[in-house]
Formats: C-alpha cells, sequence, structure tokens
C-alpha cells in the first residue's frame, strides 16, 4: 500500500519532490565541485613529494575519509553561527553553508583516495618519467592525465558520500521547507511525521540516484580499460 | 642527474664522439657492493655489450650510466659533442607504457625534451620500429614485442647521443628479436653510441663491438668483442663461454 | 584535454547556479525559530503562503526543540521565535535577548497510549493521578528528553505528581531525545505512553494502534508565544521583517488564517491573542 503510493507520487511529478532532488543534487554537485578543487591537488602534492611529517599526514588524511558528517555538521554550525567566528557573514541556515559542510566532509576522501592513485601510478611511471626527462609540471599533469579515469570514479564516489549524508546538512541547514530542505532531511522528518509514503518515495529516488552514479562508476572504468588500457 | 660533464681531449678540442668514462665507480647499498672498481670507457666502439651472469651488476651499471642512480664511490665523466651536449635515452628491461595510445607515447617523449610532437616526426619514428599500423591503439594494449619496439621509437625520439639498452629481447621470441637487433644494428650505424645487457651470447657475437664481462660486480674484462671471444684472458670469461655456471 | 575542460565547465556552472540561488533567496526573508510541533502540524505550509502573498517576505522556518530554538534566538541566528513554554519565553525577554512577548494561539496536550492500555488510565480525567499511576504500573512511557516545550510541560506534570524520572531514570521510562512525530513512532512501536500537542497527534499519519487516553484536564492547557530577537543584542537581526511578522500573526487576518487550518475536518490551533 505505502510502495504504490510512494510510486504514484514519483510519477505524478510532485512539484515539492522534484523541488528537493533538484536541490539535493545541486548541494551535493557543487560541494563534490569544491571539494575537488580543493582535494585534487592537494592528494597529489602529497603523493609526489617528500617532507618531514608527510607520513602523518597520510594517516590524518585516512583517518578523515571516516569524518562522521553530523560532527562536521556540527563544527561548521559553531563556526557559521551569528555568535561564531564567521557568523558576519550570515551563512547559516543557507544551501551555501550546507555545500561548505559536505565540501569539508569529502574533501579528505578525494585527498586520499587521489594520493593513492597517484602514488601507485607514480610507482609505475618513475624510471621512465626521469629517463625522459619529464619536468616537474609535465609529470604531474602526465600523472593526472593517466589517472583521470580513476580520478573520475574517485569524484563520484565523494558525490555518493554527499548524496547520502544527512547530518550535516539537517545542522548547518536548518531543513527549511522550501530552501534547505534536501531528500535525506526530508526523509528523516516525514518519517518522523509518520508520512511513510513520501519519505519511501524519496527514499527510492535517492537509492535509483546512489545506484546510477555506482553504474556511471563502472562505465568509465569499463570504457577507460577497453579504450586506454 | 649530477655528473661531471667535461670534454675528455686535454687538448681543449671538443672531440667528435660522445662517450662516458668511469673512474673507479662503486655502488654500495646498505653496506653491500653492489659494484666495485669500475674502471671503463664506454664509446669506443659502436656497441658496447654488458655480458655477466644474473647478478653481476650490469642493469645497475646501465642505470649509473643513465644517471638514474649515483655512484657512492668514483666519478662518471660525460664526453660532450661538438655541441657541448651528450644526450642519453635509456630502454628498460619491462618497459612501462603510458596509459595512452602508442602514438601519444612518442608524443610526450618528443614533448619532453622540448621537440615539437609533429605527425611526421612520429609516424617516422613509429615506422623506424614497424609500429606504424599500431599508432593509434593503446599502448598497453600491445604485445610484449611491441611494446619494446614503442619503448624503442620513445628513446629514440630523444635523439640520444648514447642509447642504454637492458635486455631488450629478453621476452621476445626470435622472430621480434631480429627485429629488435636489426633496428639496433641500424642505429649503431647512424652515430649513436649503444650500451646494452644481455643474456644471449649469440645476441652478443652479432652485435658486440666491444664486451664488458661483470662477475659479482667487477669489471672482470673488457675488451674488443672478437678478442673477448675468441682468446678471454680471464678464467671466469672462459667458463662463461664455454657456458658454464660461473659463480 | 576536453575532459578536463568539460569538468570545469561543469563545476563552473554549478557553483554559478548555487551562489544566484542563494542571491535570490537573500531578498526579503527572515528565519523563525520554531518547534517541530508547529511545523508537522503542518500549520506553516498553511499560513506562510499567506503572510508571503500579503508581503512578499519569505518565511523560513528551522524547527527545532523548544529550547533548541531559544538557543538559536540568543546566538542570533534567526530574526523570531515562536515557541510553547511561558516560563522559558519570559526568561528569554528577561534576558535582554527577546523584545517583548505575545499570545498567539493555544491548543492543548493529550496522553497518548496504546489501545491495550497496560496501565488501565485510559478515559481518566487528572493527568497527576494517571500519572502516578503509570508510574506504579511501571508502564513503559516515552518522553521526548529534548527540552522542547512539550517536554518541560512534561516534566512540569511529573513534578505536580511529586515525581521526578528524569533524575530516578527508571527502566520503563524512555527518554529519546527527539521530536514529537519521532516520539509517537517510539510509542507506536515499544507500546507506551507518550504526552504529545493536539495538532501534532491529528495531522500523524502512523497512529497504529494508539489512541488519547487521556484529554481535558486544564493542566494540559498549551499557550504559544512569539517574540523578535533583540537587534540590540544581535545587530543582524532584521527586526522590520521580523516584527512585520509578528504585527501579522496577531492580527485579526493572522489568527482568522491560524483559525481555519484544520485537518479532516478539525481545527487544531485556537487563536487567542490579545485585541489591540
Amino acid at each position: 500500500m505505502d510502495g504504490s503510493s510512494a510510486l504514484a507520487l514519483i510519477l505524478s511529478g510532485d512539484a515539492a519532490l522534484f523541488a528537493v532532488v533538484r536541490l539535493s543534487l545541486l548541494v551535493s554537485l557543487s560541494a563534490v565541485a569544491l571539494a575537488a578543487v580543493i582535494g585534487l591537488p592537494f592528494g597529489a602534492l602529497i603523493a609526489l613529494t617528500r617532507f618531514p611529517g608527510r607520513g602523518a599526514i597520510v594517516v590524518t588524511l585516512n583517518a578523515m575519509m571516516g569524518l562522521p558528517p553530523v560532527v562536521v555538521g556540527l563544527l561548521v554550525f559553531l563556526a557559521l553561527s551569528r555568535s561564531g567566528p564567521l557568523g558576519s557573514l550570515g551563512l547559516l541556515f543557507t544551501p551555501l553553508a550546507m555545500i561548505i559542510a559536505q565540501a569539508i566532509l569529502i574533501t579528505p576522501i578525494l585527498a586520499a583516495l587521489t594520493r593513492q592513485v597517484i602514488e601507485d601510478l607514480w610507482v609505475e611511471y618513475r624510471d621512465e618519467l626521469t629517463a625522459m626527462e619529464a619536468g616537474p609540471v609535465t609529470r604531474v599533469a602526465a600523472l593526472i592525465r593517466d589517472a583521470r579515469f580513476s580520478l573520475v570514479t574517485i569524484l563520484l564516489a565523494g558525490f555518493g558520500r554527499a548524496a547520502a549524508e544527512v547530518g550535516a546538512v539537517m545542522i548547518v541547514g536548518g531543513n527549511i521547507d522550501g530552501f534547505t530542505r534536501v531528500m535525506t532531511t526530508t526523509i528523516a522528518l516525514e518519517t518522523s511525521k509518520g508520512n511513510m509514503p513520501l519519505a519511501i518515495g524519496l527514499g527510492l529516488v535517492l537509492i535509483v540516484i546512489v545506484i546510477a552514479v555506482n553504474v556511471l562508476a563502472w562505465s568509465v572504468r569499463h570504457w577507460s580499460e577497453r579504450h586506454a588500457g | 642527474m649530477p655528473v661531471d660533464v667535461k670534454a675528455r681531449s686535454a687538448s681543449g678540442a671538443k672531440p667528435a664522439t660522445p662517450g662516458i668514462r668511469l673512474h673507479d665507480v662503486g655502488l654500495a647499498v646498505a653496506g653491500t657492493d653492489i659494484l666495485a672498481g669500475i674502471d671503463l670507457e664506454i664509446g669506443s666502439s659502436p656497441v658496447t655489450v654488458l655480458l655477466g651472469p644474473n647478478g653481476s651488476g650490469k642493469t645497475t651499471l646501465l642505470r649509473l650510466l643513465m644517471g638514474l642512480a649515483q655512484p657512492t664511490r668514483g666519478r662518471i665523466e660525460l664526453a660532450t659533442d661538438h655541441d657541448g651536449r651528450c644526450r642519453r635515452a635509456f630502454v628498460f628491461q619491462k618497459p612501462v607504457m603510458l596509459k595512452r595510445s602508442a602514438a601519444a607515447n612518442i608524443a610526450f617523449a618528443l614533448r619532453a625534451i622540448g621537440s615539437g610532437a609533429e605527425p611526421e616526426r612520429i609516424q617516422q619514428l613509429l615506422a623506424q620500429v614497424g609500429l606504424i599500423a599500431a599508432a593509434a591503439r593503446p599502448a598497453r594494449k600491445l604485445s610484449g614485442g611491441e611494446q619494446q619496439r614503442l619503448a624503442l621509437a620513445r628513446a629514440l625520439a630523444r635523439q640520444p647521443d648514447i642509447l642504454l639498452l637492458d635486455e631488450p629481447t629478453a621476452s621476445l621470441d626470435p622472430a621480434q628479436s631480429k627485429i629488435v637487433e636489426d633496428i639496433i644494428a641500424t642505429v649503431a650505424a647512424s652515430g649513436v653510441r649503444i650500451v646494452m645487457s644481455t643474456h644471449d651470447l649469440g645476441q652478443a657475437r652479432r652485435l658486440a663491438g666491444d664486451v664488458a664481462f661483470l662477475v659479482r660486480g667487477r669489471l672482470c674484462e673488457h675488451a674488443p668483442a672478437e678478442r673477448f671471444f675468441a682468446r678471454p684472458s680471464t678464467d671466469e670469461a672462459r667458463h662463461f663461454l664455454a657456458g658454464d655456471l660461473v659463480i | 584535454m576536453s575532459l578536463r575542460k568539460l569538468a570545469l565547465a561543469f563545476g563552473a556552472a554549478v557553483v554559478m547556479t548555487a551562489s544566484a540561488t542563494l542571491a535570490l533567496a537573500e531578498e526579503r526573508s527572515i528565519v523563525v525559530a520554531s518547534t517541530t510541533s508547529t511545523q508537522d502540524s503542518g500549520l506553516f505550509g498553511h499560513i506562510l503562503p499567506l503572510f508571503k502573498a500579503k508581503t512578499g517576505i519569505e518565511v523560513r522556518v528551522v524547527a527545532q526543540g523548544t529550547g533548541q530554538a531559544l538557543d538559536t534566538g540568543r546566538r542570533g541566528d534567526a530574526d523570531v521565535v515562536f515557541v510553547h513554554a511561558r516560563t522559558l519565553e519570559d526568561k528569554f525577554v528577561a534576558e535582554g535577548f527577546g523584545v517583548k512577548r505575545f499570545d498567539v494561539m493555544y491548543n492543548d496536550f493529550v496522553l497518548i497510549g496504546p489501545k491495550s492500555d497496560p496501565a488501565r488510565i485510559a478515559g481518566g480525567k487528572d493527568i497527576v493521578a494517571v500519572l502516578k499511576a503509570i508510574d506504579q504500573a511501571g508502564a513503559t512511557f516515552v518522553s521526548r528528553g529534548d527540552r522542547s516545550g512539550t517536554h518541560a510541560a512534561e516534566l512540569a506534570l511529573w513534578k505536580a505528581a511529586g515525581l521526578e524520572p528524569q533524575v530516578a531514570k527508571p527502566a520503563w521510562y524512555r527518554e529519546i531525545g527527539q521530536g514529537m512525530g519521532a516520539a509517537l513512532n517510539t510509542a507506536s512501536a515499544m507500546p507506551g505512553y507518550v504526552l504529545a500537542d493536539r495538532g501534532t497527534w491529528i495531522s500523524f499519519k502512523n497512529k497504529a494502534d494508539l489512541v488519547i487516553a487521556v484529554e481535558g484536564d486544564r493542566r494540559l492547557f498549551n499557550q504559544y508565544g512569539i517574540m523578535l530577537v533583540n537587534p540590540a543584542k544581535h545587530p543582524s537581526v532584521k527586526k522590520d521583517l521580523g516584527q512585520a511578522f509578528i504585527d501579522w500573526i496577531v492580527s485579526p487576518e493572522g489568527q482568522a488564517a491560524i483559525r481555519a487550518y484544520k485537518i479532516n475536518g478539525e481545527q487544531l490551533f485556537f487563536p487567542n491573542a490579545a485585541a489591540k
């Protein structure tokens, strides 16, 4: 009974549902873009340089992959509150706060995985690139270019993590109807209201998105293996 | 790759042929000598072949000659040609292909030395190693022999004065080996100095101008090819040429 | 190469859309910190569009427990606070965080319980006696435990019965630290008794075997109040827009809107703002 009314809700193209899905995608995609701009170069840098304390940074990055979203949400909340250090920006309870929180959450994931991928490729390429006298910029560009399919997969993983979390966006967004309400927070809210059809409907949409992201990641790997070895 | 780059001729006139001289070179790792006491001059003949049993230090010597490793003792001197340069290129025993097409691999090597990656140049290099048909194929999907040849093309793209090859036909069948040997011979004939290691005595006889014979990290014998094969002057060399295990 | 360009373009587009969305949203809007019971009842979905149509002001409601909503006001993260715990609201104004408190509407609390009624208190008229009976019987009782208005009311009733289960923590007293909907879900599942505001109860869609066990006691009266956050404490407060909302909600028009909100023909909230 609940399942069929959930489906009916999705198929009827309910405007509120659509708006919620759209905001979810916007927030998580923006967060991935922001995290990528910071995380990918940082990960590549760590992969290719040696300096004292590098080992500690690698371990910390890997550990931060498991940052609990709700803790990130709390820290960003305290920072962005009017009574907090960045309060004058007036960002609390806005989509931008949600983007920032999710970006903080997934930057370590992107950086740690990029480091791993680039470092592995560097181990393979090092002798050849040295023998070909490739300069530092050429080397980094070659590694990033040849690792591009793995990097895309990493981005998709980051997106999946962002789209599925509820703790951070709930705290810094405030779950405001029509403004900061996303799929995950709506599912939590509607469940607590006992409104199962809508909660299940959104749950299905979210699962479909997560599956689609994984299928896309698989296709990218598959295509890359066939065409670039 | 910091090495002495000096003109060899004391008279001041720059020599026409490139070469490398090793003075009492040694490489020790964790207290163990991989190579020791190597006094060697490369470049007197077009093709120098490094011979010796497994573990004798051939690969290490090649890496030192390339500048991929630094000696812990002694000194390596590069002789520059009349342009004041001495460019070296290396073909690894198991070459690593970049994850792109064969042609793109060569293009990369060209750009790395600041040369333009013109399609004609790439085609010419591919033709030189017989890989025109494979130009657009992903390099990692080529066969072992094709990858070896592509690595050779990448090295030649650098227009090297000295070409170093580590067991270039070790994993190839006789037909593929012949193709590679022909290319090496052609390259040597064009004035490039070749230094290569090999297990294959027949190949050494076919290609060598002079032979450097290594045993357990020491240069046991260095002689022009005919003399080495006909009248080796050390016991180890005699045993090696007779097919015995030299321990 | 083209893949990278594509990615860059995509990233730029996303960030631009995001900032555009935000810029638009900044226009004429206020943040109201209110309670989960008011939100869960669906009242805001009904009255806020009316306010926006009249004034063009967008009201963004952050729904939390009363205690949390007041803290949001204290931190200056909201412009208006709209909750239902008189004592705490008066304290808020006394401390200087609120400008002035206005009555808005009332409803009542009801004691919800399973149809099976393990403590045998259904139909009772004396809430204090009923709570004592629950304590005696050791019947499962779900508490919101989240410093909300409902939670404050619940603790006050236990105190009137001479009991402090939140301190003694007997096994039958289950504090969940969540909103009204979650508390009702939990009471339905355990099963157990729970104090709820009538508004949320009426609009709750997962009633299962729960029914109203006790209602009508005068001590179950639940008054809602609204306050403007003091701009003297937080200059960022949008005092004109915030005051406009308060003025509207206590006006005959706003009060009528509250009165008109019904679920299945049943009115949830009873407006009682002081007539001007």
